[in-house]
C-alpha cells in the first residue's frame, strides 16, 4: 500500500524548511522599511521623543 | 465631587484580589501543617502571613482612599509613581545585599574558613543567593522601576491598572524573598540562574503574566502615535523573559507539600533548554531590558536625542533574531550535538553586530554633548556602562569560538567576563538610571550631591578593574596549567597546584568586589539623603538655574 502523504505534512515539512528564508525576508523588509527614505523624518521626530517630554 | 465618597464601590481587583488573598492564606496554613520539609512549612507560613497582610491592606486602601485617581490632571497625565519609588528602594536594598554576599563568597574563595563548616554559609547555597540577587533582586527591580516609568513618560499616560502595578512590584519582591530563603535552607533545583523550586517558579509566573499585562495595556492606551524604542526593547525583554522561564522550569513536584521536584526534561536535552534559557537571560534580561533603559536615559541625560533611530530599529531587531541561538555555546565539548555547539558559536559571533550597533548608537547620541562628561559624573557613569558593554559583547563571541573555548571553559576567565558585562554594563547603567530617577519621581532639583556621585564613580570603577584583571590572569592561568603535560604525556600540575596559584587573584577580586560595595553604599547614602533633604522642585516655567 502506497503512503499518504496528507496536505498538512506537505505543510509543516514546508515550514520547517523554509523558516530560514522566511525570517531572513521578514529582517530584510524591516531593514529596508528603517532605511526608505521616506520614513527618516519619522524616526527623527522618534529620536527626540523623550526630550519632548513635559 | 465630596459627596462621592459614601458612594464609592469596590473595583473588581480590589474585591477579586481581596478574595483570592483571603483563600490563599487559608490554602497556605493548611500546606504549612501538612509540609514534608521545613523549609516547605517556612515558606507556605510566610505565604499565608504574606497573603494576610494583603488582605488587609487591600481593605485598609480602600477604606482610606477616595475616589480612584484620576488618569490626567489638568489635561496632564497623572502618572502613577508609587510603585516606581517601591521598586527602586527595594533596587539598592537588593543591590547592597546582593554585592555584599558577592563579597562574603570571593573571600571564602581565598579563605575557605570563612565558610564557618555551617550549611548556610557554605559558598554552594551562597553563590546562588548572589546571582539571584544583584541579577534577579537588583537588577529587576531597576528594570521593574524604569520600564514603569518610561512607558508612562513614552506614551504620555498613566500606568495601567490600580492595583496591578502594586501587585507586579511587591509580588517579584516575595518571589526573591522565597527564592534566596530557600538558597539559604538548601531548597534549590539546581538549575543555574533558574535555581527556585517549584512552588516560586508559579507564584513568579502569575506575577510576570500581570507585569506583561499592565505594561502592554499602557502601551495600548497610549497617547503618542509612535511606540518609543525603549518600549521594543521592555517589551521584548518580558516577553522572552516569560517564554525562557516556562521552558526551562516545567517540573513535577514530588509532593503537593514538598519542597523537592524533578525537570521534565532529561540529559542533554535538559542541559540545551538550561543554556538556552542560561544565555538568553543574558541576551534578554541583562541585554534587552538595559538596552531600554540606555535608549531613554542617556538621550534624556545627555539632552541629546537618540543619535540614529534608524539604527535603533536594525539592532532591535538583529539582536532579537540572533540571541536566541547562542545559548549552545555554553555546552561546547559535551555530549550536545557537535552541529548544534558549531551553531551557537556561529550566531554568538553574528551577535558582535547588533552588540556593536547598539553601543556605537549610546556612545554617539553624546554628539555635541561630550563636555557633559567632564561636569557630570551621571552621564559618566551612563557613558562608561556602554563602553563595558562593547568590551564585554566583544569578549562573549570571541570566548564562544570554540578553540578560544577549550582554554576559557570552567575557568575563571568565564566568572571575569560575567563580571565585566555585570558590574561595568549591568550595573554602571543602573546606577545611572537610579541617580536620574530618584531625584524625577521624588520631585527633587537633583541630587543631594554629585561629588558623591564622582566617588562613586571611581571607587566602583577601580573595583572593577582590579576584579576583572585579576580573573583574566586567574582564568587563563587556570586554563594554560589544565592542559599542560609532561614530555611523557601525564598532566603536569594537579588540581591543587592551580588553586595555589590563583590564591594571590582571589585576595584582589576580593579587594575589587570590596570596592564596588563601597561604591554602592555612597550611592545608598546619596540616594537617601536627596530624598530626605533635597531640595524640591518648583513646577513653574521660570528658567533653570545654574548648579551651585
Amino acid at each position: 500500500m502506497k503512503p499518504i502523504i496528507a496536505v498538512e505534512n506537505i505543510a509543516s515539512s514546508l515550514v520547517t524548511t523554509l523558516w530560514t528564508p522566511i525570517f531572513f525576508a521578514i529582517f530584510i523588509a524591516i531593514v529596508t522599511y528603517a532605511l526608505w527614505p521616506r520614513n527618516k523624518a519619522a524616526f527623527d521626530e522618534a529620536a527626540s521623543m523623550p526630550l519632548r517630554e513635559e | 465631587m465630596s459627596a462621592s465618597s459614601p458612594t464609592k464601590s469596590m473595583t473588581i481587583g480590589e474585591s477579586g484580589l481581596s478574595l483570592t488573598f483571603a483563600v490563599t492564606a487559608f490554602l497556605c496554613v493548611f500546606a504549612a501543617a501538612k509540609a514534608l520539609d521545613t523549609a516547605f512549612a517556612f515558606h507556605a507560613s510566610l505565604a499565608a502571613a504574606a497573603s494576610a497582610a494583603s488582605v488587609f491592606f487591600i481593605l485598609n486602601r480602600y477604606f482610606e482612599r477616595g475616589e480612584l485617581p484620576p488618569q490626567e490632571i489638568n489635561g496632564r497625565p497623572n502618572y502613577n509613581l508609587g510603585p516606581i519609588k517601591f521598586s527602586s528602594f527595594m533596587a539598592m536594598f537588593w543591590g547592597i545585599a546582593g554585592f555584599a554576599v558577592g563579597l562574603i563568597i570571593a573571600s571564602q574563595l581565598a579563605w575557605p574558613a570563612l565558610n564557618f563548616d555551617l550549611p548556610w554559609t557554605s559558598f554552594g547555597r551562597l553563590r546562588p543567593l548572589h546571582t539571584s540577587a544583584v541579577i534577579f533582586a537588583f537588577g529587576g527591580n531597576v528594570l521593574l522601576a524604569t520600564s514603569f516609568y518610561v512607558v508612562q513618560r513614552t506614551c504620555r499616560v498613566r500606568l495601567a491598572g490600580d492595583l496591578a502595578p502594586w501587585f507586579v512590584v511587591i509580588g517579584y519582591n516575595f518571589f526573591i524573598l522565597i527564592a534566596g530563603t530557600g538558597y539559604l535552607l538548601g531548597v534549590t533545583e539546581g538549575k543555574e540562574y533558574a535555581e527556585p523550586e517549584w512552588y516560586s517558579d508559579l507564584w513568579l509566573t502569575i506575577v510576570w503574566v500581570v507585569y506583561l499585562l499592565v505594561f502592554l495595556v499602557t502601551v495600548i492606551k497610549r497617547k503618542e502615535p509612535h511606540i518609543f524604542v525603549a518600549n521594543w526593547f521592555y517589551l521584548a525583554f518580558i516577553v522572552t523573559i516569560a517564554v525562557l522561564h516556562l521552558g526551562n522550569n516545567p517540573a513535577l513536584p514530588v509532593s503537593f507539600f514538598g519542597s523537592k521536584s524533578y525537570i521534565a526534561w532529561g540529559g542533554v536535552q535538559d542541559a540545551m533548554f538550561q543554556w538556552w534559557y542560561g544565555h538568553n537571560a543574558v541576551g534578554f534580561f541583562l541585554t534587552a531590558g538595559f538596552l531600554a533603559i540606555m535608549y531613554y536615559f542617556i538621550p534624556k541625560r545627555a539632552e541629546r536625542p537618540v543619535y540614529s533611530y534608524r539604527l535603533s530599529i536594525i539592532h532591535f531587531w538583529a539582536l532579537i533574531f540572533l540571541y536566541i541561538w547562542a545559548g549552545p555555546h555554553h555546552l561546547h565539548y559535551t555530549a550536545l550535538p557537535d552541529w548544534t555547539q558549531t551553531l551557537g558559536m556561529t550566531f554568538s559571533i553574528m551577535l558582535w553586530m547588533p552588540s556593536w550597533g547598539g553601543m556605537i548608537n549610546g556612545l554617539m547620541t553624546l554628539s555635541g554633548a561630550w563636555d557633559k562628561l567632564r561636569t557630570d559624573p551621571v552621564l559618566r557613569m551612563l557613558v562608561v556602562s556602554v563602553a563595558f558593554y562593547g568590551m564585554s559583547t566583544f569578549e562573549g563571541p570571541m570566548m564562544s569560538i570554540k578553540v578560544v573555548n577549550s582554554l576559557s571553559h570552567y575557568t575563571d576567565w568565564t566568572i571575569g567576563h560575567v563580571h565585566s558585562g555585570a558590574l561595568g554594563w549591568v550595573g554602571f547603567v543602573s546606577f545611572g538610571a537610579l541617580y536620574c530617577l530618584v531625584p524625577w519621581i521624588w520631585n527633587r532639583k537633583g541630587l543631594y550631591s554629585l561629588k558623591l556621585v564622582n566617588w562613586h564613580f571611581w571607587t566602583a570603577t577601580l573595583g572593577i578593574v582590579l576584579y576583572i584583571s585579576a580573573m583574566w590572569v586567574s582564568g587563563i592561568l587556570q586554563g594554560l596549567m589544565w592542559r599542560s603535560y609532561t614530555a611523557l604525556g601525564f598532566l603536569e600540575y594537579s588540581f591543587i597546584e592551580t588553586v595555589e596559584a590563583m590564591h594571590p587573584f582571589y585576595i584582589i577580586r576580593a579587594a575589587g568586589g570590596a570596592l564596588f560595595l563601597i561604591g554602592s553604599l555612597i550611592m545608598a547614602y546619596n540616594l537617601w539623603m536627596t530624598v530626605r533633604v533635597g531640595e524640591e522642585e518648583v513646577q513653574s516655567p521660570v528658567a533653570l538655574q545654574p548648579a551651585e
